[in-house]
């Protein structure tokens, strides 16, 4: 067995040691210096790589992506009891894909109970079913709306009576401009008829829903965007 | 470092070649470039050592009673393969490009030479390869194959599993008809629901707050590029860990004692 070797140093400076040091004087030895000094360069050299790409991929989810106004009629091209169809144009870089159906009515205040502004004096519902946004249809004999995919059934206003959807057709902003009615950007309603910002479907925005399902940089709640 | 002794391929003795005896010897054309062919391949595995690593990887010993349900595994790497090969040659005529993607499809299955054929095989190959890696996953399971030490191997085939689910979503989208589009929308629309994290999920997947023309060129990229070269790199890890590890033998086989020790124990 060979003698057990006590390692005392005697001082923690390599050149006192008889090591050679990274620096004249240094306590690192030069063999530390050069490990850490490739990884660092390893590591940098990654992160160049990596970082640009990763910003790259996940940039679009921080960008806002701004909501178009169509002009959809004249005033009087919508009724209060019934709902009318409009195609208008979320993105134009898409072809058809980029189309919507909006349903339209004029507001009726016998029925409309939320508070009115300037925003909502035409009732403009999306017709992404709020279960997994399948497209809705207005079914005018029995005033709701159907879901074909999962069987979510809508009432008149939008909210829902049936079905798997977690809260009321989402709704657009609609004004009065150079005599002619707009549809602008979306927004989200909880069962009171709240608005929130846009959420995608399956989000539902009653009690803590909210809060778990935030809004997102790329499309937040407001007309003027 | 003492050279590793392989074992030699197990040849049947009425099957090895009996040497010539030398007054028989004669250099025929035939011998020449038999020669020839050995010595260009002996130059190459001097240098490369696969002969070595091919005899690691395929001479393996199993164990008695491996039978038909062993072949599911490479089955469905060879689906994988399918889809690799025919994914390569759509990619001549497709394109990722919402205004063009749907014409470029029908282009493909009316009107391209076994466009229909090659797209049938990618199209039916997906659904074999779900198919067949469940079947595996169930045999691995059922056999007990999943136990110390590979463990890591089923983890690695939980990841093949999740990443082939991503690339049947993915691809999903690629014909970009009514069924895709809409398959997608719910699809994003399922991930959304995830609390906290799944709006910014469902964003990065679409590259914004609604489906848009990147979103078929981001689903493009991921199904194209990023999941064919993970599946790719964790099956090499999966066949590795097979190799290293060897196969389980099924679970009505049950070990043999040594009669020695049998005899020890009385």
């Amino acid at each position: 067995m060979p003698p057990k070797r006590k390692h005392v140093t005697k001082s923690k400076y390599t050149v006192d040691r008889q090591i050679p040091g990274a620096f004249e004087g240094e306590t690192i030895t030069r063999r530390r210096f050069m490990t850490g000094g490739a990884h660092l360069g390893g590591a940098v050299a990654t992160l160049a790589i990596v970082l640009p790409a990763a910003g790259f991929a996940f940039g679009p989810v921080f960008e806002k992506k701004d909501q178009p106004w169509n002009a959809v009629g004249l005033p009087d091209d919508f009724p209060d009891d019934t709902y009318v169809p409009v195609v208008v144009t979320l993105n134009d870089n898409i072809g058809q894909g980029g189309k919507t159906t909006v349903y339209m009515r004029k507001r009726n205040p016998e029925i409309d109970k939320e508070p009115e502004d300037e925003y909502n004096k035409w009732v403009a519902l999306s017709t992404r079913c709020m279960h997994l946004g399948c497209p809705v249809r207005f079914v005018a004999a029995s005033g709701r709306f159907i879901c074909p995919c999962h069987g979510g059934v809508y009432g008149f206003r939008g909210e829902v009576t049936g079905g798997p959807p977690v809260r009321p057709l989402d709704r657009f902003y609609t004004k009065l401009e150079r005599g002619q009615v707009w549809v602008g950007p979306r927004y989200s309603v909880n069962s009171e008829l709240e608005r929130f910002s846009p959420r995608d479907p399956g989000e539902p925005l009653d009690g803590i829903g909210q809060y778990l399902y935030p809004s997102r940089p790329t499309i937040r709640v407001g007309p003027n965007q | 470092m003492p050279k590793l002794k392989l074992p030699a391929p197990p040849i049947p003795p009425a099957l090895k070649p009996t040497p010539r005896r030398p007054h028989e010897h004669q250099h025929t054309a035939a011998d020449h470039a038999k020669e020839a062919g050995i010595g260009a391949i002996g130059w190459v595995d001097e240098r490369l050592g696969a002969s070595g690593f091919g005899r690691w990887l395929l001479f393996r010993k199993v164990p008695k009673g491996t039978n038909w349900f062993y072949t599911l595994g490479s089955a469905t790497m060879f689906a994988f393969l399918n889809q690799a090969i025919t994914g390569v040659f759509l990619a001549m005529y497709y394109d990722p490009n919402a205004i063009n993607a749907y014409e470029s499809v029908r282009y493909i299955s009316n009107e391209a030479f076994l466009g229909e054929f090659v797209r049938g095989m990618h199209k039916w190959g997906s659904s074999v390869m779900v198919i067949l890696i469940f079947l595996h996953m169930a045999r691995t399971f059922f056999f007990g194959a999943y136990k110390y030490p590979r463990e890591l191997n089923w983890v690695i085939g939980v990841a093949l599993l999740i990443l082939t689910m991503a690339m049947s979503f993915t691809g999903y989208l690629l014909p970009f008809d009514q069924r895709s589009y809409w398959a997608t929308v719910v699809g994003v629309n399922i991930n959304g629901t995830g609390p906290l994290v799944g709006p910014y999920l469902s964003d990065f997947l679409r590259g914004g707050p609604d489906f848009e023309a990147i979103t078929l060129s981001r689903f493009y990229a991921i199904h194209m590029m990023m999941i064919p070269g993970a599946i790719a790199a964790l099956i090499g890890a999966h066949l590795y860990l097979v190799t290293k590890h060897g196969t389980t033998a099924p679970p009505w086989y049950k070990a043999e004692t040594d009669p020695e020790l049998r005899t020890e124990k009385e």
